[in-house]
């Protein structure tokens, strides 16, 4: 492979983006301004009756632990809520972080013996033994954070209270993470989404840019000099890489002007940029295969539309606001795996070793290879490069 | 006898149904400036195309100085420069950088590139707008400029597929000096073209084709008192039936 015709494409693939505002709209302006629209549209929680994943780390000391397994039996009597037990805090709290729960109870280990307390002495606080269920809720969730807390606190309400309808009780809620959650806007919940979202238009421009070079004579003219197939397809890949890099940056400079500022360190916006890189390459496969099928640059943009629009809405924070259908459907969606890891990254605490984002990113780098060689196969047998 | 720069043998391609070359033979020599003529149709592009390695042939054989084009077509495109039928330039890049980017693809030498890219800019009239994005030149002026990434590599065969079309008779004439500079520097040249004159004034043999058969070959003297008549076009007509100028 000779890295000066490497190079030398690769810039002018460079300096087309650049030039053409068309392309330049399309790639960089187009994305941040459909992601306020869309921001602002789908900024709400989704609608139908979901189903929460609950972890529950029951330290309840009492023999039995009866009054605990009642409060968590009135939980799972919602039909909103669905308990998993975890046997200690630290278990729960990594599938917490990894997006496997949406929040954690802590039942105290005097839950029994408060409740026994209130019920002897109902109308007497003097008597009772004060206990506190800490709550931990997923913080990349904007449904988790608006929803749960009041959700828990009427199934509490109603078991200590029975029916007396008193003021006080001695069993309290407490959000262990309220005070950051609070902190959160929409903009926060839709920012790993977000940078999915820009990387999506690189299809339609992948598309494009093979068919308009078709239909002008270059493709033909680049393969009468000596430049290999092998040489082309490097300089497309490494000139979308380049752009999807920039990409991020704008989209992570936008957000951060806009306030978000996720509380992890270097190497996970390294993980987090590495993981968007991987995923342009599926675009640029997904490109190739529309660029395949379409018979000018003009179909090209019509026909990128089935692969940008369900990766858009499926995979993206767009998704967040769907059908729990639609939500199913997003996996099999490769930008559905870079938004969760993205979202267990920045809002979740996860870190890049923990299972969930490792999963996320195998699933991105085989579907990438996967796509990416079917592209170059395709179009390689019905084009020539 | 001149060593060969191009042997096509019993060259046929075929389109599904469409015979576009039928049966080809044909020699040229090393430093002689070709005409390959015809209408529309008669299967000059695609004898070139076959030429260049971008089509595989149905049958026959062709060689571009003694390397097959089917076997080692990266050795012949290391060694032709070809100027398509088609105007293609990159319309968002300037005259230079379009210049310099086949020059790369070529792998020339940063300081060869540069000398040789002002040359050519300078000769065929592009050299004050080089800076300007092709996108903004005239389709004479884009013709000319690639007609110039055709030859930046300085290659020792050069394939033209009317390389004047949309130019003006001053563009044209410049183009015919450069190409007789060429011819003068041993290069071996294959030009179709639909003008006569210029077939005429330029060509040292041309190679009549019409449905994908050569109908005549010789120098356009020859053919011209071969058949008794006053130019090149006159002989077209005799052998066809048909002038070229109504195929365009």
């Amino acid at each position: 492979m000779n890295l000066q015709r490497v190079l030398a494409l690769t810039k002018k693939e460079m300096k087309k983006t650049v030039r053409e505002p068309a392309v330049l709209f399309m790639i960089f302006l187009f994305p941040v301004v459909f992601v306020f629209a869309f921001g602002a549209s789908f900024g709400g929680v989704g609608a139908g009756q979901p189903v929460y994943q609950i972890g529950v780390v029951n330290r309840d000391q009492a023999t039995p632990p009866q009054a605990s397994q009642l409060f968590l039996a009135a939980l799972s009597d919602t039909k909103i809520l669905n308990i998993q037990n975890y046997a200690d805090n630290q278990t729960a709290q990594n599938d917490l972080s990894q997006g496997k729960v949406q929040a954690i109870i802590i039942l105290p280990n005097k839950f029994s013996q408060s409740f026994a307390s209130y019920q002897e002495a109902p109308n007497n606080p003097s008597e009772w033994i004060n206990a506190t269920i800490l709550l931990y809720l997923d913080k990349g969730s904007i449904v988790a954070t608006q929803a749960i807390p009041p959700i828990i606190q009427q199934v509490l309400t109603a078991f200590t209270d029975q029916n007396r309808q008193a003021a006080a009780s001695p069993i309290s809620l407490e959000t262990a993470s309220l005070v950051e959650v609070e902190q959160a806007s929409a903009l926060d919940f839709i920012a790993p989404g977000m940078f999915t979202f820009a990387s999506i238009f690189l299809i339609m421009m992948v598309a494009q840019s093979f068919t308009q070079d078709r239909e002008n004579g270059m493709m033909k003219r680049i393969r009468i000099t000596p430049t290999t197939p092998t040489e082309f397809m490097t300089s497309q890949v490494l000139s979308y890489i380049a752009i999807a890099l920039i990409q991020a940056i704008l989209v992570f400079a936008m957000v951060y002007l806009l306030g978000f500022r996720p509380n992890v360190g270097m190497p996970v916006y390294a993980f987090a940029f590495i993981l968007v890189l991987v995923f342009s390459l599926s675009n640029v496969g997904f490109g190739l295969i529309t660029a395949t099928i379409a018979k000018s640059s003009g179909a090209a943009t019509g026909i990128s539309f089935l692969f940008v629009l369900p990766q858009l809405f499926l995979g993206t924070f767009v998704g967040a606001s769907l059908s729990s259908a639609a939500q199913l459907a997003g996996k099999f969606v490769p930008s559905y795996y870079v938004t969760d890891a993205l979202t267990s990254l920045f809002l979740r605490g996860a870190i890049i070793t923990s299972p969930a984002v490792l999963m996320d990113m195998t699933i991105v780098s085989v579907s990438c290879v996967v796509i990416l060689a079917i592209g170059i196969i395709l179009y390689g047998k019905y084009y020539k490069i | 006898m001149k060593e060969s720069a191009i042997v096509i043998s019993d060259l046929v391609k075929r389109f599904e149904d469409v015979t576009a070359i039928d049966g080809l033979s044909l020699q040229v020599e090393k430093g002689e400036l070709f005409g390959l003529l015809g209408p529309n149709g008669a299967g000059k592009t695609t004898t070139i195309n076959v030429l260049c390695g971008l089509l595989r042939p149905t049958s026959g054989s062709a060689t571009v100085d003694g390397f097959d084009v089917q076997e080692q077509p990266e050795k012949v495109k290391e060694l032709i420069g070809v100027c398509p039928q088609e105007t293609a330039v990159y319309p968002y890049l300037t005259g230079a950088e379009n210049v310099e980017l086949f020059g790369n693809l070529h792998t020339m030498n940063k300081d060869a590139l540069k000398a040789r890219r002002d040359m050519l800019l300078e000769k065929m009239g592009l050299a004050e707008e080089a800076k300007r994005r092709a996108e903004k030149y005239s389709a004479g002026m884009k013709r000319r400029l690639s007609v110039i990434l055709a030859l930046i590599h300085d290659p020792q065969i050069v394939f033209l597929d009317e390389p004047t079309v949309g130019m003006d008779p001053q563009s044209r004439r410049a183009v015919w000096g450069f190409l007789k500079e060429l011819k003068k520097e041993g290069k071996t040249i294959i030009l179709t073209t639909h003008y006569m004159e210029e077939a005429e004034e330029l060509c040292d043999r041309v190679g009549i084709m019409d449905y994908g058969k050569l109908i005549a070959l010789g120098s356009p003297q020859n053919l011209i008192s071969k058949d008794n008549v006053k130019n090149l076009e006159e002989v077209f007509i005799k052998l066809t039936g048909r002038t070229i100028r109504e195929e365009l």
